[in-house]
């Protein structure tokens, strides 16, 4: 038996590390073939209108350029909606469809794609497009749409607010300590390095072959041959390595959308990259105004929670969050109130980014328990701990696990909170304010059906398959700790796939799903291919396993041996040998345990503690430390494990203190859209920082694990936030806390 | 000096130490002929206006961001990729230590991150933690891994330092 089992539980650098630190991992850019043309996506100068006249002229008198293609010239598509909603994430409302009509609905919407010879005479011709519009004024602000509404369809998978328990107003009116505030969250966007990009490969008969950026191939593969009426045999989807994503590649966007136009229309490959501007043309973490009542007992005991929140949505369709939820879930309290509204925009539709909902919902709750903790003269941690909820009031069921109370105490002892003197402005040092914060964070645990394969050959080389993707994560290499833990191998014989549509069904990869699912659907492919190749080798002449059942065998280093003897063994490639084949696979599929997730309610927890310092006189915020402690269950590799915490926790700083997306309300177009004025975090903003991961068990799934990409950012701005309040005892409740807030 | 020709700039540039005779389009950058007509796909694309760091690449041992580069300004330089730092089974270092620290989830900046150390490390005025961070702020990561990328950072310059005191 080799010692280097198990690999599950244990830090296994990444699989796919040496080719993404030599360059060889490739993107979905970066695909070629001898007939590829390029493409550039003209943006629509104006937010709103239509467009009265479209010179292409001078674009196809450019050198090098093949065609332009706009509303007037496109291939056709259906006019119906439901062709366009073929799209897992889809949510209620009419999907955008580039060049449909002439109508403008937001800022840089694709009016027209140039197709040329070179990325550079593509380029250039772009430039050359000349649009005359017929111009309405936009309105891109939710604080100044035209009235508040709730979603009459609700989107799929998200549930809406709880119905109010108790009597919120009543018992607010009644407490004796009270704070109520409003807050908001201001639009971001994802901004992953990669940029948006699709090449699609002619093959010729009318078979294509996509790369393109995606949280799933599945998704964007169903899309397009929905839209576009292809045959699903002839469309093949492969995207191997993803350039970032954190929610923005969830739905189909429009490069994957004109790519393929252009490609079916000319015949030939195209390739089509998105502008950094561009990325700002897409998918956002909507603007959210929202106001949270909480009363409480002089204890610090809650007795009511009101929440309201106001979330922007595009024009056409009605993107939906769950925003409120969060405060009827995290502390017990027996009155709550919570409200969930939506306000249009003039601007695209927005999307999920990293913890949707939670980001921006437990913001304001867990900076209102901040509040409150100073009303009630109790400390932050105890507050929390005199507020703990043990039951999922909300759907009133009991946790399916749930260590947040370790979380805060292993957490507190490792940053020290209790050094920490309460008042505000009451810690310094040199012309440094001193202050220290927390918040906790919640996600859902989810998983969603997955199929999985895996195959063995006879040189006892494993693969393990599944259609799902690694956005960073770690898949590729959480799925090959399963696979070589199952078959008893070396983890360098264990190739993972992911990211093709000829690989078993997946959905995307979000809502931190994927590890539990795929992972599990790999596990169980595992058993399947185990169970195969005991069959055949029970049947081989004078098997020593003869009447071996699966318990009662071991599969180690190629050999398929009896626990009780191990000398009682046969290799694999006897087996396969005598099965007169090359290879033996097994698949399976994984889907959410309906009985448990009906008992229980699956969340990972965390508590965030962050130091910062603040210039007593400019104002200027350095974040010092940073401690985020998480309770998620199993952790498979807490190498990778650590790394999406460090990500969301990083993310979450970025919220806190640099991030917005700017419009000019008037011109209702992006003001900072470029990396230089949209400031996401850089080396110097971020300190170093710890992560603590709680023992946790959970059997909601045969991983016992609940997911991990998400959790990382919930509460961290908040704390940061926490921190800042505590520095300064300014509490600045609309992000991010920049400088001219704080003076 | 570059000669002018029909298609573009007839020059000359070793990249990765082969010696490359091309010619190049005035409008092309040192980013998209690495990309574009080389095939050498590490430096990557992520804002094409310098304000990211992904497309880092080494020029005669100094790093820049290769998409505010036209390749025909570098007749006679010496370009260095990642490809050209090292590949799987011989890789650089400082590659091997982004690998064991984690470094990276995504991928896509790390190129760019590691052309951008290996030029700072040169360049000789990061000796603490502090400054590693504020000289490699050029370069930008969306997955957050920037302490795991000090710490690989650092791990190779201690050990360059050891290696410097030994000798």
């Amino acid at each position: 038996m080799s010692n280097i089992h198990p690999y599950v539980g244990r830090a296994n650098t990444r699989v796919d590390g040496p080719l993404k630190v030599s360059g060889l991992a490739k993107y979905s850019a970066e695909f070629g073939a001898e007939d590829l043309a390029y493409a550039a996506a003209v943006p629509s100068a104006v937010a709103k209108g239509r467009i009265t006249a479209l010179d292409v002229s001078a674009a196809l008198a450019a050198p090098g350029v093949i065609e332009v293609l706009s509303h007037k010239n496109r291939i056709d598509f259906p006019e119906d909606d439901e062709p366009f909603k073929n799209d897992m994430v889809a949510v209620p409302g009419s999907p955008f469809r580039p060049f449909r009509d002439d109508k403008i609905h937001y800022a840089g919407q694709a009016i027209a794609l140039v197709v040329a010879d070179t990325h550079e005479n593509a380029r250039y011709a772009a430039t050359l497009v000349k649009a005359t519009y017929d111009v309405e004024t936009p309105n891109v602000d939710v604080a100044t749409s035209a009235n508040y509404y709730d979603p009459p369809e609700k989107r799929d998978g998200i549930p809406p607010p709880p119905d109010p328990r108790g009597d919120a107003k009543g018992a607010f009116d009644r407490a004796p300590i009270k704070v109520e505030s409003d807050y908001r969250v201001v639009a971001e966007h994802h901004n992953p390095m990669e940029l948006q990009a699709t090449t699609v490969i002619w093959e010729g008969d009318g078979r294509l072959l996509v790369h393109n950026k995606t949280q799933g191939v599945v998704n964007p593969k169903n899309y397009i041959c929905s839209v576009f009426g292809l045959d699903e045999d002839k469309v093949r989807f492969f995207s191997p390595y993803v350039g970032g994503a954190f929610g923005m590649a969830l739905r189909p966007h429009y490069d994957v959308f004109l790519a393929v136009m252009a490609s079916l229309k000319l015949e030939r490959s195209v390739r089509l990259v998105l502008t950094r501007a561009q990325m700002f043309t897409m998918g956002w973490r909507p603007d959210c105004l929202q106001t949270l009542s909480l009363g409480a007992e002089t204890s610090g005991k809650l007795t009511s929670i009101t929440h309201h929140a106001i979330q922007a949505t595009s024009m056409f369709e009605d993107y939906q969050e769950p925003i409120v939820n969060w405060s009827g879930l995290l502390y017990d309290c027996d009155n709550v109130s919570l409200k969930y509204e939506l306000g249009k925009v003039d601007t695209s539709t927005p999307s999920d980014m990293r913890a949707p909902g939670a980001t921006t919902g437990v913001f304001a709750l867990e900076c209102a328990m901040d509040e409150l903790s100073y009303a009630a003269g109790v400390d932050p941690i105890e507050l929390r701990l005199l507020n703990y909820s043990d039951h999922d009031q909300n759907d009133d069921k009991p946790f399916s696990s749930k260590e947040l109370k370790a979380a805060y105490e292993q957490g507190a002892e490792r940053f020290g909170w209790s050094k920490r003197s309460f008042e505000p402005r009451s810690m310094k040092e040199g012309h440094e304010l001193i202050g220290y914060g927390m918040a906790t964070g919640c996600w859902e645990a989810m998983t969603m059906p997955h199929k999985a394969r895996a195959t063995l050959t006879a040189d006892g080389k494993l693969e393990v398959a599944c259609a799902t993707a690694d956005i960073g994560t770690g898949t590729y290499t959480i799925l090959a700790q399963i696979g070589a833990d199952a078959l008893g191998v070396d983890i360098a014989e264990v190739t993972s796939k992911v990211g093709d549509t000829s690989l078993p069904m997946a959905p995307v990869e979000g809502g931190s799903w994927a590890a539990a699912s795929a992972g599990s659907a790999v596990k169980l492919a595992c058993e399947a291919l185990k169970e195969e190749l005991l069959k055949h080798a029970r049947g081989l002449d004078n098997s020593p396993l003869a009447n071996a059942s699966l318990d009662l065998v071991t599969f180690s280093n190629g050999r398929i041996a009896l626990k009780a003897d191990l000398a009682k063994a046969v290799s694999v490639a006897d087996v396969l040998k005598s099965a007169g084949v090359e290879k033996l696979d097994g698949e399976a599929g994984y889907a959410p345990d309906e009985e448990f997730t009906k008992k229980y309610a699956g969340y990972t927890h965390g508590a965030c503690f962050v130091e910062v310092r603040v210039d007593e006189e400019l104002g200027v915020i350095r974040l010092v430390r940073i401690v985020s402690a998480i309770a998620a269950g199993k952790i498979l590799n807490p190498l990778t494990a650590r790394s999406q915490i460090l990500g969301g926790v990083v993310m979450g700083c970025g919220m806190a203190l640099h991030e917005e997306t700017k419009w000019d309300k008037t011109l209702g177009r992006v003001m900072n859209a470029n990396l230089g004025e949209y400031h996401v975090p850089a080396h110097a903003d971020i300190p170093e920082v710890d992560v603590i991961f709680v023992d946790e068990e959970d059997g909601s799934n045969p991983l016992g694990i609940k997911g991990l990409g998400e959790i990382g950012i919930v509460g961290a701005a908040a704390a940061v936030a926490n921190a800042v309040f505590h520095a300064t005892g300014k509490r600045v409740r609309e992000l991010p806390i920049t400088i001219d807030k704080l003076l | 000096m570059a000669a002018a020709a029909p298609d573009g700039f007839a020059v000359t540039i070793t990249i990765n130490g082969e010696p490359r005779s091309l010619t190049i389009p005035p409008s092309t950058t040192l980013l998209d002929l690495l990309r574009e007509r080389l095939d050498l796909t590490g430096a990557k694309k992520g804002c094409d206006q310098g304000q990211c760091g992904a497309c880092t690449v080494l020029v005669n041992g100094r790093r820049v961001n290769s998409c505010l580069q036209l390749a025909v300004m570098n007749d006679g330089a010496e370009v260095t990729t990642i490809e050209g730092l090292g590949q799987p089974g011989s890789l650089h270092p400082l590659q091997e230590a982004f690998v064991a620290h984690d470094a990276f989830q995504c991928g896509y900046c790390t190129p760019g991150q590691i052309c951008s150390a290996v030029g700072m490390m040169s360049e000789g005025h990061a000796k603490t933690e502090p400054e590693i961070r504020e000289l490699m702020s050029g370069n930008l990561c969306r997955c957050g891994a920037y302490s795991n990328i000090v710490d690989a950072i650092e791990d190779v310059m201690g050990s360059a330092a050891v290696r410097e005191a030994a000798e």
